[in-house]
């Protein structure tokens, strides 16, 4: 087996993620019920001419990439994985709109260009003409989880590095529609945030996290990738079983794991399959809860296995992502468990290095 | 020390006991030109063509354009389904409903967990049918609004999985119109990582206005029948399609003793990092993907006796991916053709179905011919299979190409080499 390493990520998000000198103890919690990303210095990263061009998705994807890829000191991946739940909206609705609004006429092809979903994954390769490997995924809630599944693959089958995301991104029509089917929570509910907001759905946002994997240490490596498992349907009942399954194959315990890292969104009607990790099969162990900083989007498993590793590798744990208070006992393996309104489950493992 | 002399040679004897090929044990299609495996061969040899003008969509641009359009409506592939009346249900999940039964009854699988089962699909417009069909009413009625989460490219997937009880591995692959060559790659590859013992790999993608429209503002649509590889080619003719492969692990095969129909032998992804749309020139992307591919099968090019063309007739694809086989195959070009001329470009489903075609081509030893063709482009000069043919096939190359620079190859054999 050879190992993976995560040797730089990148981070657009609801909060101020790409500045370097941010702790992510500054972070806030978000109290409206749809957040747009914070903005990064995008003429820092991208022409001012395609800046205007791109959507939202693919300029915070390339700024994203851009620092995993820096730090990482890589100029040129063997393989640029993307995994995107929705797609690039902002362009697929624009289209559709005029289409609908024109009666089929007037049109230009920009946005629908932009419309595909392998949108960031080719105008990354485009940047770096990068004539490597280039897959997007886009299977709802486990988009982010399959690209990193197809990375480790990459890794094991002796390829050097690659460049691994997760990105959605706001559209307005979307938007209005999850609001219709009341996936998204209204914002007297949000007060006291979403762990007391004992109401149905979420706080939608998007972003965009990159991680440039390596199967050698740097001196800025983060944590070793070491698993990770998607699992589509799943009861209440058998996800205990398969998370301590899931340990077992790398030959681990539950009471080996330091920290877990839950994708609570304040959904109450899906908050059971969490708390049967936070009450019994992690009861014991130091969880982290990270939405209520990022929001939910499909990839917003990107934003905690980000913000994981960061914690991975500083040694400390922010206190606005503690759901409880266990005493520190180094932090080596830690895990974290994800779902959506109860499918796409998936388990990714990391240690620190 | 012994130990790890035995150790040493244990790993020796399993390298090289280990085959190259996947193999294929079963297959689904529904296409313009067929509505299973045998009525498509049929089309094939008898040279029947499934383009015609638009029937089921409403659009402006019904008279002008040609589309491989599949002969079923909603309500009959519904019906022919069994799906309650009350469903969410796409086109392109009900057209992959329709392959993905075909392909599991081929594979004789009767118990799909008996071993670790996997499903993955690929799409581009996913939903996008019933979203521009209820843009505006959907805000306000109700009953419309189970088809909000039938938009997203996951979701035929998930119905597919949830027919199949498929639970763990489901996933979707999106890279515009070499989709499903991504998904046979992917399924291949965890096969041989041993990560799955089974999976079912292929895509669909039913015709939208959306498409019709995009295609249509990138002025690569033809108003007449598509020719590809055509010096006087005019752009391509959109299709919808669906097609699924069981992939099945050599151990699995061993244990039911099930006929094999083909292997998977080679494949590859590239990306040609030219433009977001258009191909490049000197074909950069295609020409990796079919030296890589050719690399993993341990082939060399002169190994392949018939290529499966992207050949979607636009100009640009055309000439780049002529440029890109003469990169590969110089001189020696095995023979090729484009089957898009009978069922139209299905984008996404694309490659799956040109993957059933290259199967069959191996099982019957038979080449496929390019419709349409009649005078080579002058700067390549290349000229396609315009009959059937009957040869000994035993290795066939599959191209799909896509936006976003996205090429893949696919090498079907005969045998797992």
């Amino acid at each position: 087996m050879k190992t993976c390493y995560i040797n730089g990520m990148g981070c657009v998000s609801a909060q101020e993620s790409t500045n370097f000198e941010t702790l992510l103890d500054l972070f806030k919690e978000l109290k409206e019920p749809v957040v747009k990303v914070h903005k990064p210095t995008y003429k820092a990263y991208i022409k001012p001419a395609m800046i205007r061009r791109m959507a939202s998705g693919v300029k915070n994807s390339v700024v994203a990439a851009n620092i995993a890829l820096k730090e990482a000191d890589l100029s040129n991946p063997d393989a640029i994985i993307t995994g995107t739940g929705m797609g690039c909206l902002i362009d697929s609705e624009k289209f559709l709109k005029k289409l609908i609004e024109n009666k089929e006429a007037f049109l230009t092809p920009t946005s629908f260009i932009q419309s595909t979903h392998n949108t960031v994954g080719g105008q990354i390769a485009l940047a770096l003409k990068c004539n490597a490997y280039n897959m997007t995924y886009v299977h709802n809630a486990t988009s982010f989880e399959i690209a990193l599944i197809d990375a480790l693959l990459m890794i094991q089958e002796g390829e050097e590095s690659v460049l691994v995301g997760g990105v959605d991104e706001l559209g307005d029509y979307t938007t209005e529609l999850y609001r219709l089917l009341g996936q998204i929570k209204e914002e007297k509910s949000l007060s006291n945030g979403i762990l007391k907001s004992n109401s149905i759905g979420t706080v939608f946002s998007e972003g965009a996290s990159f991680f440039a994997l390596g199967n050698k240490k740097s001196k800025n490596s983060y944590a070793k990738l070491i698993d990770v498992q998607i699992i589509d349907t799943c009861t209440q009942e058998e996800i205990a079983k398969k998370a301590t399954s899931f340990l077992a194959t790398n030959n681990l315990t539950v009471a080996e794991i330091d920290v877990v890292v839950l994708g609570i969104n304040g959904d109450k009607d899906f908050q059971d399959f969490y708390s049967g990790f936070q009450q019994t099969l992690f009861k014991n162990t130091q969880q982290l809860y990270y939405k209520h900083l990022s929001g939910e989007y499909n990839t917003a498993s990107a934003f905690g296995l980000w913000m994981a590793a960061n914690i991975c590798k500083t040694k400390s744990i922010p206190a606005v992502t503690k759901l409880n208070n266990k005493p520190e006992n180094g932090i080596k393996k830690v895990l974290l468990y994800n779902q959506f309104r109860g499918e796409n489950h998936s388990f990714t493992l990391i240690e620190s290095c | 020390m012994s130990l790890l002399i035995l150790w040493l040679s244990l790993l020796w004897i399993t390298e090289i006991r280990m085959s190259k090929g996947v193999a294929i044990t079963g297959m689904g299609i529904i296409s313009a030109i067929g509505n299973n495996v045998e009525e498509n061969y049929n089309s094939l040899i008898q040279k029947n063509d499934g383009i015609s003008q638009i029937k089921k969509i409403d659009t402006v641009h019904a008279s002008h354009i040609k589309v491989g359009e599949i002969n079923y409506s909603d309500n009959e592939l519904i019906s022919l389904l069994k799906i309650p009346e009350n469903n969410n249900y796409s086109r392109t999940a009900l057209l992959a409903e329709m392959a993905c039964k075909e392909a599991v009854k081929n594979a004789n699988i009767t118990n799909i967990n008996e071993c670790r089962t996997g499903i993955i699909s690929a799409t581009s417009v996913g939903g996008m049918d019933k979203t521009e069909q209820y843009y505006e009413s959907i805000l306000t009625n109700a009953a419309q609004q189970k088809y909000i989460e039938a938009h997203n490219a996951g979701d035929a997937t998930k119905k597919l999985a949830r027919s199949l009880g498929i639970k763990d591995f489901v996933t979707t692959i999106s890279t515009a119109c070499s989709s499903s060559a991504n998904a046979i790659m992917l399924g291949a590859r965890l096969i041989k990582a041993g990560k799955l013992d089974r999976v079912i790999v292929g895509g669909a993608d039913c015709l939208s206005k959306f498409t019709i429209n995009g295609f249509n503002t990138l002025m690569i649509l033809s108003e007449e029948n598509c020719k590809p590889f055509d010096a006087s080619r005019n752009g391509l003719n959109l299709g919808e399609a669906a097609a699924y492969l069981v992939l099945e692990s050599e151990a699995i095969v061993e244990k039911s003793k099930k006929k094999v129909l083909a292997y998977v032998t080679g494949y590859a992804n590239a990306n040609d990092a030219f433009h977001q749309t258009a191909s490049s020139e000197e074909g950069i992307g295609a020409t990796l993907a079919m030296e890589k591919a050719l690399s993993v099968a341990s082939l060399m090019p002169k190994d392949i006796d018939y290529i499966n063309a992207h050949g979607t007739a636009t100009p640009n694809n055309d000439m780049s991916e002529s440029r890109a086989l003469i990169n590969v195959f110089k001189e020696e070009i095995p023979s090729f053709s484009s089957t898009k001329a009978y069922t139209g470009h299905t984008l996404a489903a694309a490659a799956a179905i040109e993957a059933v075609y290259s199967v069959l081509a191996i099982q019957n030893n038979v080449v496929f011919p390019n419709l349409n063709f009649k005078e080579a482009i002058p700067t390549t000069n290349l000229i396609p299979v315009v009959e059937v043919i009957q040869k000994q096939l035993h290795h066939v190359l599959s191209n799909s190409f896509g936006f976003g620079g996205n090429c893949s190859t696919i090498i079907f054999s005969k045998t797992a080499l």
